[in-house]
């Protein structure tokens, strides 16, 4: 927890790169329980960055969003999107924040491009501006030819599209998608990744809470791992694997006993930083990978133990949040 | 200060101004969808009036069995009290049909809620524009009602009407914006599953001990020990001085005081309204 610091309540003492979050000592406690959702919270998002909020269901993502973007009033501490006070001036900071909740929030009653058109009008555009800006990027998402439609008419991931168009109609600070891909069938959720890779592209700061690991990996310029309300660690999803210092991972299953096997291949093999059973799997990760996998197989057949499967792979980030809190993220 | 408060704090447009287009926008989608389910929104603005006048005013004068007494006269008379009051019942419907129920459904439902109140204006202002739209949609619906009961009767049988410019022209909106209140507040106290409920403790009570059927005063010979406990009781039900108040607007006939009316009907409306935006204000924000 030593390399997260929180920040100055004041975005007057920022220095250098722009931020476009900022909150400091950030707690929320939800009426009768008895832990914090968040605990004093500590962020700062910069301008243009994909920031992802990634920990386990519970770990506080959703409300820190929800504080963000003014529909969870924190219990202390401060916030600030676009430099403005998210719990004093909320409706100020409701025009520089989009938001893309987990459900679909379309309108029903209204078709595709009165869904993008009204809500031009309620962010102050005039009609025949908001009705040229939503038939852009009716085009631009490649929901022109549906503008007419109900939005029951729309699949899944088209709807996650339009909530999206929607979400950077009025050109917000800061996007905010929470768990975004959550329900979509992989072919959407590479979509809604190549989309994200674009805005951010153009320069538009989002902030997205996730629970794949893949994701946050994939898209996210900064990563904060977070657990309880915590940030447990924050940095670069590559400097985040680096952190483990261990270059591979390898899963090994064999039959025997677990407990000597382990003794014994943690002998013939050094390297191994940092070990856990998960049922009759072992999970080894090790530093370097010289001949390791005829090293370990070699330690693992001589001492009796039968391989039956061997995988290697690079470290991720599920491999360093269980580095951090013992557990599994979705546990 | 740093750079981007220059280029993003300040860009933000003065509250007010961004309330007052989000608020503008917000009426205007109610206004489209109006438009969009108008023939829905007549048929079903129009059903209950409609029934309740044919059965009354058509059907029980042709089979003999009429209420309020037989002869022409006696069942013009009662058609005198009918037909105010199923105006004043319609426009309480609507406050259960525009409001209510859309804002049940979209809080327990669909939760298109949760980007409506990401419009840059405060939360309450989402709650009253449903409450501007839901009375508009009162005024119609008294509008479109009225000759409908004032044209569906057996021969013979009329409601003796005679129209109070003023006093409509005030009530009217008032009735509307107070029984709309009243729709934001059951929208957002009952969940979808329990909206049975709401029609079976709520609105049904309301509806039939809401003065439709006859006025305020001729309850006065139920009583107990001298009490006029009906009478009492009916006083906490807002509807009884819509309908009241309808009858003072469109007939000679007996009704309360207005001085009685419309100060209870803006005390209704005040008590729903801030009960219903406190409600809201709690189902949105965690």
């Amino acid at each position: 927890m030593s390399s997260v610091t929180a920040q100055s309540a004041s975005p007057d003492a920022l220095g250098g790169a722009a931020a476009m979050i900022q909150t400091s000592e950030l707690t929320k406690f939800y009426p009768g329980a008895e832990v914090a959702a968040v605990d004093h919270l500590g962020l700062e998002v910069r301008a243009a960055e994909v920031f992802g909020l990634l920990g386990p269901n519970g770990a506080g993502k959703t409300t820190t969003a929800g504080m963000l973007g003014t529909r969870v009033v924190p219990s202390s501490g401060r916030a600030f999107v676009g430099g403005v006070d998210v719990v004093g001036e909320p409706a100020r900071a409701k025009q520089l924040i989009g938001v893309v909740s987990q459900t679909n929030t379309l309108d029903r009653q209204l078709t595709v491009q009165e869904n993008l058109y009204f809500h031009g009008r309620l962010f102050g555009f005039a009609a025949p501006e908001s009705r040229r800006r939503a038939d852009e990027l009716l085009q631009r998402f490649q929901l022109s030819e549906w503008a007419g439609a109900s939005v029951f008419a729309l699949s899944g991931g088209m709807a996650q599209r339009l909530m999206v168009a929607r979400a950077i109609f009025h050109r917000p600070a800061v996007l905010f998608l929470d768990e975004p891909t959550a329900g979509l069938d992989p072919q959407s959720r590479l979509a809604l990744w190549d989309l994200v890779r674009e805005l951010n592209g153009e320069g538009q700061t989002i902030l997205l809470t996730t629970h794949y690991m893949e994701e946050a990996d994939q898209l996210c310029n900064r990563v904060a791992i977070m657990d309880h309300g915590r940030i447990l660690a924050l940095d670069r999803p590559a400097e985040l694997k680096r952190s483990l210092d261990a270059e591979t991972v390898v899963v090994l299953r064999a039959r025997g006993d677990g407990e000597s096997l382990l003794a014994r291949l943690r002998s013939a093999v050094p390297e191994i930083v940092r070990w856990r059973s998960e049922g009759d799997a072992l999970e080894l990760q090790v530093k370097g990978a010289e001949r390791l996998v005829p090293r370990l197989v070699a330690a693992a057949e001589e001492s009796g133990h039968e391989v039956l499967d061997i995988s290697v792979a690079q470290p991720t980030l599920e491999n360093v949040f269980i580095s951090l809190t013992g557990r599994a993220l979705r546990d | 200060m740093t750079s981007f408060q220059g280029a993003i704090g300040s860009a933000t447009r003065p509250v007010s101004a961004a309330s007052r287009d989000a608020m503008r926008a917000l009426v205007l989608r109610d206004l489209l969808v109006l438009r969009k389910n108008l023939g829905e929104f007549i048929a079903r603005t129009l059903i209950q009036p409609f029934l309740l006048v044919f059965i009354f005013l058509y059907v029980f004068p042709s089979i003999g069995q009429s209420v309020g007494g037989h002869g022409s006269v006696r069942e013009s008379a009662f058609a005198t009290v009918l037909v105010p009051g199923v105006v004043g019942i319609s426009i309480m419907f609507q406050g259960i049909q525009a409001v209510a129920l859309p804002l049940s459904t979209e809080f327990g439902y669909t939760r298109e809620i949760e980007d409506r109140v990401q419009a840059p204006c405060p939360i309450s202002l989402v709650a009253m524009a449903k409450v501007v739209s839901g009375a508009a949609q009162g005024v119609l619906a008294a509008i479109v009602v009225f000759p409908i009961a004032a044209v569906v009767h057996a021969e013979g049988v009329e409601a003796h009407l005679s129209v109070h410019l003023w006093i409509l022209v005030t009530l009217i909106p008032l009735a509307s914006v107070a029984m709309s209140s009243l729709g934001l507040l059951l929208g957002t106290f009952f969940e979808p599953r329990n909206i049975g409920l709401m029609f079976g403790f709520v609105v049904l009570p309301l509806t039939f001990l809401g003065g439709t059927y006859y006025e305020w005063e001729r309850l006065a010979p139920i009583e107990v020990a001298g009490v006029h406990w009906l009478q009492i009781i009916v006083l906490l039900n807002p509807l009884i001085y819509v309908t009241e108040g309808m009858r003072a607007a469109l007939t000679e006939a007996q009704h309360m005081p207005l001085y009685v009316i419309y100060p209870v009907m803006v005390l209704f409306l005040a008590v729903f309204l801030s009960l219903g935006l406190r409600n809201f204000r709690r189902r949105v924000l965690a």
